[in-house]
Formats: C-alpha cells, structure tokens, sequence
C-alpha cells in the first residue's frame, strides 16, 4: 500500500472521465423514479404586465394533466419570497416569490405550473393555461430606470434603485483629479450576457409520503445553501426533512449558485401530490431565467502625473439588476467590482460609486468572473487610453505602475488587501514568449499594406477563493464562506473524503484524490471523493468564485493532518514509543532510529476501528472533521496578450495568436488548470467578440436561442499559448489560488485593447463591445478608413 | 401510437410510441440510453448527436418513426463490448477533451463521424468538423486534440 509517488503538481488524468464518455454519467435528467410526474411553466410573454387572471380549466381538463398551480395558491398557502443571500446599507429588496401573483416582471416570469404525466401532456396543457395579462410600461436599460419617469417595477421601489453604494475615498481621489498632469474619461458599457451551461437547470423532487422528507435533485453549485435557504426562508419546512442531491452537474459558470423559483415550486408540489415531479429546461427558458451577468454601465477616469504615475482612478457605475434581486447580485457590482479597481497597479486614490437598479429584465447574478471582470475591463482600458492619450507605450506604462514585487501583501486603497504578486515576472514571460520587438515590426509592415493588426495587453490581478467569512459576513454576506471536508478511514485502510466544494466540471474527484493521497501516503485508488449530498457531506458552502482547490482543498488537507495526527498516537501505543520519536514516511509509522519497528497506516487504521488495543482515553475510530476559514482571499495574476487582424471590408475580427502567463499560486494539476484557464479565456473573448443579450424597447429577449445568441464554436477560436509563473499563496495551506475565472477577466480587455491598438491609425480610441462585424465596420467607415 | 422496429447499439428494438416521440426521447426515455443529453430545443449545440445509419445525426431533430429499420449507435454503443475504448473516446480522456462532460457524448459521436469522411483533417478541418457542436467549458482547445489523437490512433 506505501508508495513513494507524490500527486501535487502533476498532470493526472481525470478519475471522472471514465463515465462520462461512455454515457454512464448521473445528471439529474438522467435519474428515473417509478411515478414521476413532469412539470411545465406557463411564463409571462410580457416583459411587464398585471395579472387580472388564471383560468386554467382547460388545462386540468386535459386528460393526464394532474394538477395547476398558480403563484396565488401558492403564496396562499404560506410560502415566502425568494431570499437575498447578501445585503448592503440601506438596500431595498422587493420581494420576490416563486411565481407572483398580480404582476409578472420580465419575459419568462413564471406564472403557473402544470403537472402531468408525461413532459408532452405538460406542454400541451401548459399552453391552454388562459392567463388574462394587462401590459404595462416596461423599462429595460439601467441607465433609463433611474430617470424620471421611468416605468417603476416595483411599487416599493418608486426609483427603481435598489441600493447606493461607495467604496474608497473621495475628497483624495477629487484632490488627485484636480492636481492631475493628465486626465483621461471615458464611458464603457459591459453589457449583458447569458451563462449558458450546457445542461439546463434540472430537478426531480420526491416527497417520502412515510417520513415526509423530500428529497430534490438538483443541477447546483451549492446543494447546502440550497437547501439552508429554501427550508428557512421560502418554504419554511425543517432543513433536516430536505435532502439536496446534485450528481454531475453539467457545468454552471455562476449560473447554478442561485435559488430559482421552479425548485421552490417542484418542492412546494410534491409535498402536496405525494409523487415526484421532475423539470428541465428547455434552452429557450434557460435563455429567459438563467441569471444573466455583466450588464454595467460605467462613467470612468484616470489621472496621471507628469511622469506617468498614476494618481487617481474614478467610476461611477449603473448596474442592471434585472426584474429581482437574485440571491447574490448585490454583491456582483460592489465587493467584487469596486474593490478590484485598483488593479495591479499602485494607486494612491480610488474612488467608486454604484446604483444597482432594477429593470423588467431577467434578473442578473453572478456569472464566471462575476464584477472582477467588468472592473478589470474598465482598469485595463483607462490604462491604454492613458497610454495613447500621454504618447507612452502601453507596455512600459503599466510597468512603471505596476506594485512592486516587494510590497507584498499590498493594502490597496479600495479595502482588500493582495497577498501576493510578482507582476513583472509575468509580463517579462509573456513578452519573451510573444517575441514583442518582432511583432511589433509584422504590424508596421501591416500598416503600410493597409491591413488593421492589433496587439492588445492585459496585465490583471483578481480576488477568489472566496472567504473569509467574517470579513464577507461586515460587507453584508448572509452566509459564511468557509468550506468544510470529513475524512473517513476506514478499517481497511480505505479513504472517502467528503467536501463541501461542488464539483460541475472542475475535476475535484481527481485533484482533491491527488491532496489527500499525498498527505496521507497513500494510492489515489484508495480514495474516494464524495460531494454533492447534503446527506452525506458536512455543511458546505459550494463551488464558486474559484474557491473549491484554496478553500474547500484546503479542508481536507486540515482534515488528513488531523487523521495523522491521531494515528500517530496509536502506533506511538502500538510500538510502545514515544510519539515524539514516532515518523510517518511512505504510508510506515516508524520509530526514529530504528526504521525495521513500524506499523502500517492500515495497521493502525484497523485498530482505530478494532479499539482492542488503543492508548488510554483515545476514542476509537479514525474520522475528522474540518471547517476551513482562510485568513484573506488569493489573488492570482498575469499577463494576456491578444494579437488580433481586422478584415478591413467586412470589420470582422480574428484572432491571429493568444498569451496567457498567468499565476496561479502553486498549481495541483497542471493539465486541468490549463483546461480552465483555456475556456475562461474563451468565455472572456467571446464577451469581447461575440456575445450579447439583446433586449428591445419593450423587453422582449431578441437573442432567446443558440440561433441568435452567439456562442463560440470551435472554429471561432485559436490554438492558444499558455504559461504560468508561480507565486505561493500564504493565505492557505496549500499556497493556491483559484483557476476558473482568471482568463475570463482577463482576456475580454485583451481583445479590446488589441482591437482599439488596430483601429488606433484611424484615430478611433474607443468602442463598446461586442466588436460585432457590423459595429466595427461601421466605425472603419465613420472615420474615414473604408 | 406507432410501432417501430430498429436497431440500437447492435440489438433489434421493437417499440409502441407515440408518432410525435423525438429520437432523443425514445432513446432516453423509452430506452433508458441516457447517454444521448439534450441542450437546446433548436438543433444548435449537438449534445444529443448520435449515428443514425453511420451518419452524425441530432437525435432532437428527428422524430422515432423516420428512423424505422434504421441502425443507431449512441455513446454507450461506441467501446468494444468487452469495455476497450473507442480511439475517440480514448483521445478524450487522454487529451482532457472534457469538463462537465455534457456536450461529450455529441461531441465524440460528431468526431467519430467526421474522422469516417476524412481520416487525416487538418486542425482547421476539424474546427470547422465540429460546427455543429458546442462546449461551454473546454474552448475547443483540447478537443481538437482528442481528434488529433483519434485520427492517429485509427490511421
């Protein structure tokens, strides 16, 4: 059973993968219960109406149909609004029920539900489901909400803003503005964008008619918070009578965090009809009730000095909420935005201001990056803008405001302090790799031909590995932020660790195997990783904000220190030593001196459990149990470089090559980093390039499918070049940081920078993305460049 | 309702459905393949791809019926029977081809019928193969790998 393999750093292959391409994966469509029943949604095609009334007799009437609800009859038997999971001074929360009952408040609001018993019966009757709707004035833009006289969304919000909120210090920011050599303003819209899993939200809920405990599958990041949140506040059922089960989870980006209404109404229906009832979406309502992301519209400036320094950074930001306050969207464009403003850059003063506004829209929370990414954006931006405006290259501008390798941890003027960084190694890298001397020559040939060649720089920082809870808990989160994990040994030696992370792509059962095996010494086979039942696992906070590998690895590490720790007192008892004198190497217990008087692990771990022969007062049994709370979040960072060519007749982009060096801290396994590093730069361009949600003035979704949404396909994108510099993290036990949402802030200004750099000899300084072919053709025109 | 007859995975079926069943259904529900996923409701993101008589088909496009006397391999009918891996899934596993692994059964079975048309596809060949697929979680990066992969192994 010892072996002298170690798994920290190498590039295993995935435990996972095994099952999923051979079609034996468990996603919740996937799990069958005799009985099942199937629901269906009748949702407002109106992005704003009144409710004057349901009249579903049809639809009961149809055969096979077994029951309809609607938000009146629910609310009716006492269930309560959707929760927010983080509040600010002063914010305004309109309550937000699982199906309202006299107004629906964007296209796709659920008004109704059918039951039935087939998924076809449901739809069929779904549609003669009669609802008598009232249109009313509908207010779609966030920066239209806050007018006067905007249509209002909620009567107890007249002005549509839900919360104000400021961070940094404005008397110094103004006094920096006002001392400024150079002043550079620009406003940047970071618009709105559909997560798109590829799996839609799924669920089965099945009450035990004989306990009565209900038991729902669901497609989550965060079955715990889940179910916290349901039992306590909506549904007002005992958190011990509901299990939450999520089995493989087909991917989420932020969109699976949250508590939707239809597993509110699933629950809330099989305690009623005693069947399990089970719902999927169709993509058509992912695109509709998903929470969007981004969606900001921002007022920005930077002040330099005369020699480049940076002095002072402003922004002024409208936020689009959408129709509710989802359960974490307060926090999205304020302590995850406004406190990234500082960049990687060394700033004596930052000033941000926020309006969260509400608008009949689909409500809007976090998404992969979730503000880290529109502040990057606005940072990364100003910076070339200064650059173009003070004749600096952009390069050598950022450098010399870089913080310096030294400074660390570095307390930034917008309350978060970094914890580590070494932000030039990472630009030297990423430099040497791109060879910039010679590209920059490819593009002065480029120029004399005509042709539009652009390289655009990125050097980001971000905050994840999202904790610590007591500072989260004085910013206004309802939650704590810790992770928790329980190893189990068991007599034979054999390992399930549970953790409170909830994997939906990221490959925990390989990387969490590949900590645990290390620190316990022994075969990865004899591990398992077990996750997403809140029958099984300790309280856990979930999968987001990149936390899984420097928070909840970082719990079972603690957990096998401690699995250690306690079967060193029983070899120490078993060989009659001291436990002083007693090691632990290769999976042996040994005494100091004497290497050939030691037991193995799975000697001690069999008494643990035998308890035949244990030292005095030691329980039996080898299990722990630990919740880590981490002093600070990580801070990982880089350097993306875009290289990018326009078509000059048909302002179309395309990617010539991509950069990515980026820190991560120490790295578990190097193979899926560089998958998650891969699709967050993807996730980033595609913002930059493609991606938008579309709203008319009424608040009809224009880009409701995959057919007018435009999601990156294969030939979309490029073979890209990545690298890592490695920086520990002191935060955690591990020295990690988080890995999933670094490319996405960082490539999406990559691009824009590398496109402003190909329009630059056409005097056009800044557009708003999406740089669509239309949108970049028609500035070619506009200044001139045909 | 309607009687069908195929073949699913090298074993004859003989089904009652009704005419409006879509193959993506039949195979998951009537059949239990689970395999075969569903992603959209517009024939965009290709999860639920399957062969339908060798050829690279979306299993949500087609109602059961039109598949009467028809040969269908979906994902758990691709390994050998005794478990050995297809080279595509191989490629894959070998490549990190995968996340969540939603899109892969589509993903893989779109591969294997673009390497039958062209055995040797350049890069840009089997970017452009696989428009008809879409992954939310890899970039496309190391599926072109896998196919790589696949292409080597089965030359």
């Amino acid at each position: 059973m010892a072996t002298s393999d170690t798994f920290f750093g190498k590039s295993i292959k995935r435990r996972e993968d095994p099952k999923l391409i051979t079609g034996k994966g468990n996603y919740v469509d996937d799990v069958k219960m005799p009985g099942t029943l199937y629901a269906s949604f009748v949702r407002s095609p109106h992005a704003h109406a009144k409710i004057n009334g349901i009249d579903s007799t049809a639809a009961k009437a149809l055969k096979g149909v077994v029951a309809v609800y609607t938000g009146k009859e629910m609310i009716d038997s006492g269930v309560k609004p959707i929760p927010v999971g983080w509040l600010l001074p002063n914010i305004k929360v309109p309550a937000h029920y699982p199906m309202p009952a006299d107004r629906a408040r964007y296209m796709g609001d659920p008004v109704a539900v059918v039951i039935a018993e087939t998924p076809y019966i449901a739809k069929d009757a779904a549609e003669l489901v009669q609802v008598d709707y009232e249109p009313l004035p509908v207010v779609v833009q966030g920066i239209d909400a806050v007018k006067k006289g905007a249509a209002v969304v909620h009567d107890d919000v007249p002005d549509n803003v839900s919360f104000r909120w400021s961070l940094g210090n404005k008397p110094e920011t103004d006094a920096a503005f006002a001392s400024a050599k150079t002043v550079v303003k620009q406003r940047f819209v970071n618009h709105r964008l559909i997560p798109n899993a590829i799996e839609t939200r799924s669920m089965l809920a099945s009450a035990n008619p004989g306990t009565g405990e209900v038991t729902l599958w669901l497609n989550t990041q965060n079955p715990h918070v889940h179910r916290l949140l349901m039992a306590a506040f909506v549904l007002g059922m005992p958190e011990h009578k509901l299990r939450v089960i999520s089995p493989d989870v087909g991917g989420g980006f932020g969109s699976k965090i949250f508590i939707y209404p239809e597993e509110c109404v699933l629950t809330w229906a099989t305690r009623l009809l005693l069947r399990p009832i089970k719902w999927s979406a169709e993509r058509r309502e992912a695109f509709l009730t998903d929470a969007h992301g981004r969606d900001h519209v921002t007022e920005a400036a930077i002040a330099l000095d005369g020699d480049g320094k940076i002095t002072g950074l402003r922004a002024s930001t409208v936020a689009n909420l959408g129709a509710y306050l989802s359960l974490f969207a307060p926090a999205v464009p304020t302590y995850l935005y406004g406190t990234m403003l500082s960049g990687a850059y060394k700033i004596p003063a930052v000033h941000c201001e926020v309006q969260g506004v509400l608008t009949n829209t689909t409500p809007v929370d976090a998404y992969r990056g979730a503000g880290r990414p529109e502040a990057c954006y606005l940072v990364e931006r100003l910076i070339d803008l200064a650059a173009a405006a003070t004749g600096r290259d952009p390069v050598e501008l950022r450098r010399l405001n870089f913080i310096p390798k030294d400074a660390f941890p570095y307390q930034t003027p917008v309350a978060v302090m970094y914890d580590s960084g070494n932000y030039t190694g990472a630009l030297d890298k990423a430099l040497a790799m791109l060879d910039l001397p010679k590209v920059r020559a490819e593009q002065a040939k480029a120029r004399k031909e005509g042709r539009l060649l652009g390289i655009g720089f990125s050097t980001y920082v971000e905050a994840c590995g999202l904790a610590p809870s007591q500072v989260a808990g004085a910013l206004g989160a309802q939650a704590g932020l810790y992770e928790s994990a329980t190893v189990r040994v068991h007599p034979t030696a054999k390992v399930t660790v549970f953790t409170g992370s909830q994997a939906h792509g990221q490959g925990h059962e390989t990387t969490f195997a590949q900590i645990a095996a290390d620190e316990l010494q022994m075969p990865m086979e004899d591990i398992e990783i077990v996750h997403g039942d809140t029958a099984l696992v300790p309280f856990g906070m979930g999968s987001y904000g990149s936390r899984s590998a420097p928070v909840g690895g970082s719990a079972i590490y603690m957990s096998a220190q401690k699995i250690k720790e306690k079967a060193k007192k029983i070899a120490a008892h078993l060989l009659e030593a001291n436990e002083a004198d007693v090691t632990y190497e290769k999976g042996k217990f040994s005494v100091k001196g004497s290497p050939d008087r030691f037991k193995t692990f799975g000697d001690v771990a069999l008494m643990a459990y035998l308890a035949h022969n244990l030292p005095k007062g030691l329980e039996p049994g080898l299990e722990a149990l630990s919740f880590f709370d981490p002093g600070n979040f990580v801070f990982p960072f880089g350097t993306h470089i875009a290289v990018i060519e326009i078509l000059r007749d048909t302002g179309e982009v395309k990617l010539v090559r991509y950069l990515a060096v980026d820190d991560l801290g120490k790295v578990i396994n190097p193979m899926i980093v560089d998958g998650m590093v891969h699709v967050g730069i993807a996730q980033g361009v595609s913002q930059a390039l493609w991606e938008a949600a579309v709203y008319d003035e009424n608040g009809q979704l224009l880009t409701g499918s995959m057919m007018n949404y435009a999601l990156p396909h294969a030939h979309d994108m490029i073979n890209l070049e990545l690298s890592r510099t490695e920086t520990p993290s002191p935060v955690n036990p591990l020295g990690v940081k988080g890995a999933g949402e670094t490319g996405t802030i960082a490539s999406t200004p990559a691009i824009a920078n590398a496109l402003m750099d190909a329009l630059s000899p056409l005097g056009i300084k800044h557009l708003d993305m999406p740089f669509s072919p239309g949108r970049v053709w028609e500035a070619i025109q506009a200044a001139g460049g045909k | 309702m309607s009687t069908i007859s195929l073949n699913v995975n090298g074993n004859p079926r003989q089904s009652e459905i009704e005419p409006r069943l879509l193959l993506v259904h039949y195979l998951r529900e009537t059949l239990g393949l689970t395999g075969t996923h569903i992603g959209c409701d517009t024939s965009q993101c290709g999860a639920c791809t399957i062969l339908l008589d060798g050829k690279a088909v979306k299993s949500c496009t087609l109602f059961a019926v039109q598949c009467e006397g028809s040969a269908v391999t979906t994902i758990e009918g691709l390994a050998a029977k005794d478990g050995k891996l297809h080279p595509m899934q191989e490629g894959f596993w070998e490549k990190h081809g995968l996340q969540c692994g939603f899109c892969t059964p589509g993903m893989i079975m779109s591969a294997c019928a673009l390497l039958k048309e062209n055995p040797s596809p350049t890069e840009g060949q089997i970017r452009m193969g696989l428009e008809g697929n879409i992954c939310r979680c890899t970039g496309y990066h190391n599926i072109v790998k896998a196919v790589q992969y696949a292409a080597e192994k089965l030359r």
